[in-house]
């Protein structure tokens, strides 16, 4: 099945804590169920959003580390 | 996850003020409440005169300390007042100077930074902080 996604953030190049920071602003915009997809690449990424979901009840949908060193987080909204 | 978190905030170089903004943006991010209090030479950074200046680093930073500093700075990353401002948008975030490190600074209200939300003395700091984590920076 092919996830709908209609928020998109770049934070590629911010460093910790932006890429949660930026994530927190713009996943307060979406309603419920709506998809978030959020490029990083700090390399804290990884378990920052994972905690982060677990925090706040917003499910990690999909989560990629593609070669190129770019994190792709894909968030649904609580 | 709704713990509150205290920082008695100390330091007044932009290595240990950066430090304590990330653990109050990462915190608000998660959700906590988070209560800064701002003693001597951390509350005289938050003077609207001087937020934005540089307040140095720690001594054990040396040369190559603040040659790693001024990379990442270059490269984009956020002031320390910056991420604390971002920080405020997305949590509870209340900042408070000590009224005692005011009266050291002769500083009145109108000195600070908008960052800083009030005023306040030990005690309301310690029935802030309840029974949740303070931390030293």
């Amino acid at each position: 099945m092919t996830l709908l996604i209609t928020h998109r953030l770049d934070a590629r190049g911010l460093a910790c804590p932006m890429p949660i920071v930026k994530s927190a602003q713009a996943i307060a915009g979406l309603v419920s169920g709506e998809l978030l997809e959020v490029l990083a690449t700090d390399p804290g990424s990884t378990k920052d959003f994972a905690a982060w979901a677990r925090a706040t009840g917003h499910e990690l949908v999909e989560q990629s580390t593609p070669d190129d060193g770019v994190y792709r987080f894909v968030l649904r909204r609580k | 996850m709704s713990q509150p978190l205290a920082i008695s905030l100390f330091s007044g170089t932009d290595d240990k003020l950066n430090a304590a903004a990330v653990l109050v943006a990462g915190a608000a991010a998660l959700g906590r409440p988070v209560h800064v209090f701002l003693q001597y030479w951390a509350l005289d950074a938050f003077r609207s005169d001087r937020i934005e200046a540089d307040h140095g680093l720690a001594p054990e930073a040396g040369h190559e300390g603040r040659a790693a500093v001024d990379r990442l700075r270059s490269n984009g990353q956020a002031s320390w007042a910056e991420t604390l401002r971002q920080a405020k948008t997305i949590g509870a975030v209340d900042i408070e100077a000590c009224s005692l490190s005011m009266d050291l600074l002769e500083l009145d209200p109108s000195d600070l930074d908008p960052l800083v939300d009030g005023v306040e003395g030990v005690a309301a700091f310690w029935m802030q902080a309840d029974d949740g984590q303070v931390v030293f920076i």
